[in-house]
């Protein structure tokens, strides 16, 4: 039986895949059981924020205001003045955008340390339409100063991303994927504020690829590889802070740069690569494509968008490829 | 891409005048069995999308056929025309229901609502503007209608246009702070031509209103924002019409007690329904239970 609007058509991997929001869950128990501050705030999301188990061990530590997200994100800061330290959860589009003059006032300018747990990013409400994809998320954080921005790339990394969230409060949100995703830091999972890490070295183009996006880059690499075209994939984790050197870095060893996002092109992680590279002296610069979401999505499901949209293998070796021909 | 009927369009047309004519219990069934079929037409849309909000589809089925075939003024040959009255299903998530009705109502060809959900259809999983004619503003995020149809409704008065605007949210969806900013708005611009009907099936997606962020007393609650307050049973057809035709100098609102799931006794009044998908043997038993009698 289908349990739940079935977000038919999820992206195929020939890989083994992991569910990020299993490991965000299981996570968070653990660390709640550790230490009493960690309490989540929803918004009649217990469900899709994966947190029955949570509250079936925590019934007092889970904070539902119901369907109000401005609330939601106050009462987080409220909790966070306090000394708690509270996972605010509601799906991504509806807690960025909602209540972003909350995020931006009452966190990011406050400095309450409250982590901004963005469910079911991008484009993996698929069918549900533009309303319910959450494109926009990371342009309209990347312009609040003193909120980091992370989007882990699969479940190893989403562990880490609460774990260091927890260990080391701050304003924070976490992109946290809806569809299974295969190991792409296998077991060697990397979280270090404000750097990117590499998951492949290459010196002909740099990939720059966050989240769902890491896995289709390794995969492009591999194409290309067959081609004879050395790839290095960095692992976008940290969109902010963002990681300058390592970007100025792949400016000058290889010969252009492509950056992968499950996010709109207007302000995301290609635009904060271009706005980097763009300022470097000019023998430094290098060319880029930047991949992602250019217009309000059509009707389809996860995997017929991102194909869409050119966030699939193909549109990453295409894109490589004209960069070498340029 | 905008879609429209012809051909189902005379018959609405038809059906609409003659309701128009019947005392109001004989209105009521002709209605209940134009709602049957509505609720017919979601479960095999869901069916076939393998997605859907089921529950509050067939909990608004009854408020959406009173309003479109009971009380609202348009013209579905002139979707945009100046005068028409406003619909607006702010709980968009409940878009299978508002497109069967539209296509019941001539705005949306019957054989389109085969492609909900599917790659490039128009009809997506929450309603968008521009896409399906009828469709006045896109709704999926909650808490958006009411403002949207305070604004349509202010035009209305400052255009000097007797159009009124309908908006429909959920109970759950009262929760968001946006619909009492607005509920504020509508009293001081004396919008006597708004009315809002609370779909109030008391469940929200993960549980009961009232275990969540509770609502009640709702009636006083609007009734202290300024509005004029009827409470009916949201599955009768008759109180509906008398809620929705009786004139007041305020805004009204309906609060309709409903059942989410509505018609079929196994997704009545549980919550699991809010979005699950029925499979191939339930889709069978509800149809069968959906007969008309
Ligand atoms: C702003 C916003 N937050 C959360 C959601 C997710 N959501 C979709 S439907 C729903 C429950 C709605 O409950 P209610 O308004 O009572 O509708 P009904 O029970 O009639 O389906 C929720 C929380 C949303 N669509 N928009």
């Amino acid at each position: 039986m289908r349990e739940q609007t079935t977000i038919s058509d999820v992206p195929p991997f020939d890989e083994p895949v992991f569910d990020n929001r299993v490991a965000f869950a299981e996570e968070l128990i653990d660390i709640a059981h550790r230490d009493e501050r960690i309490v989540a705030v929803c918004n009649d999301s217990v469900g899709s924020s994966n947190l029955v188990k949570f509250r079936a061990e925590f019934p007092d530590r889970v904070i539902n205001v119901g369907i109000a997200e401005q609330n939601m994100v106050g009462v987080g800061a409220g909790l966070a003045a306090r000394g708690l330290i509270p996972f605010v959860c509601g799906a991504s589009p509806f807690l960025t955008g909602r209540a972003l003059e909350q995020i931006k006032a009452d966190i990011a300018y406050s400095q309450h340390n409250v982590i901004l747990c963005g469910m079911s990013p991008g484009m993996a409400y698929g069918e549900l339409g533009p309303t319910h994809h959450s494109v926009e998320d990371l342009s309209w954080l990347r312009a609040l100063p003193g909120l980091d921005i992370v989007v882990p790339a699969d479940a190893e990394q989403t562990r880490l991303a609460v774990r260091q969230a927890a260990s080391h409060p701050r304003p924070t949100f976490i992109r946290v994927g809806r569809f299974k995703v295969p190991d792409v830091t296998h077991g060697a999972a990397k979280l270090v504020r404000g750097r990117f890490s590499t998951v492949r070295d290459g010196d002909d183009v740099t990939v720059i690829a966050t989240g769902t996006m890491v896995s289709r880059a390794l995969q492009a690499a591999d194409v290309l590889a067959a081609a004879g075209v050395s790839v290095r994939v960095l692992d976008a984790a940290y969109i902010a802070p963002l990681d300058i050197e390592a970007i100025t870095a792949a400016a000058g060893a290889t010969r252009g740069i492509v950056t992968a996002e499950e996010a709109s092109v207007s302000g995301g992680l290609g635009a904060a690569v271009a706005s980097v590279v763009a300022q470097l002296p000019a023998p430094a610069r290098a060319p880029m494509r930047i991949l992602g979401v250019n217009e309000f999505a059509p009707t389809g499901s996860t995997a017929y968008l991102l194909d869409h949209f050119g966030l699939n293998v193909d549109g990453i070796v295409t894109a490589v490829k004209e960069l070498l021909t340029e | 891409m905008m879609i429209a009927a012809p051909d189902s369009l005379r018959d609405w047309q038809a059906e609409r005048s003659e309701i128009a004519q019947l005392p109001t219990t004989a209105a009521g069934e002709r209605l209940r069995a134009r709602a049957q079929r509505t609720r017919r037409s979601i479960i095999r849309m869901i069916d076939q999308a393998g997605a859907g909000h089921i529950g509050g589809d067939l909990s608004a089925t009854d408020i959406l056929t009173s309003v479109f075939f009971g009380v609202m003024r348009v013209d579905p040959n002139e979707p945009t025309a100046p005068d028409r009255d406003c619909f607006i299903l702010s709980k968009g998530h409940c878009a299978a229901a508002l497109y069967s009705t539209l296509a019941a109502a001539g705005y949306v060809d019957e054989r389109e609502l085969d492609t909900f959900m599917a790659p490039g259809s128009a009809l997506n999983g929450h309603p968008s503007r521009g896409k399906v004619a009828g469709v006045e503003t896109s709704t999926g995020p909650l808490g958006h209608g009411l403002p949207v149809g305070v604004g349509t409704a202010i035009a209305a008065k400052l255009t000097g246009s007797d159009a009124r605007t309908y908006v429909v949210t959920g109970d759950g969806e009262m929760q968001e702070g946006s619909n009492w900013e607005a509920l504020m708005s509508a009293a001081q611009y004396h919008l006597d031509n708004l009315t809002l009907i609370v779909d109030r099936n008391r469940l929200q997606q993960g549980a009961r209103t009232e275990e969540t962020n509770g609502l009640d007393p709702l009636d006083t609650k609007l009734a202290s924002f300024g509005w004029d307050v009827r409470e009916v049973d949201g599955h009768d057809f008759g109180q509906l019409l008398t809620a929705l035709t009786t004139p007041s100098d305020r805004p009204v609102a309906i609060i309709a007690n409903t059942i989410k799931g509505k018609g079929v006794s196994f997704m009545e009044d549980r919550v699991e329904w809010h979005h699950k998908v029925p499979d191939a043997e339930q889709v069978r038993r509800a149809l069968a239970e959906l007969e008309p009698a």
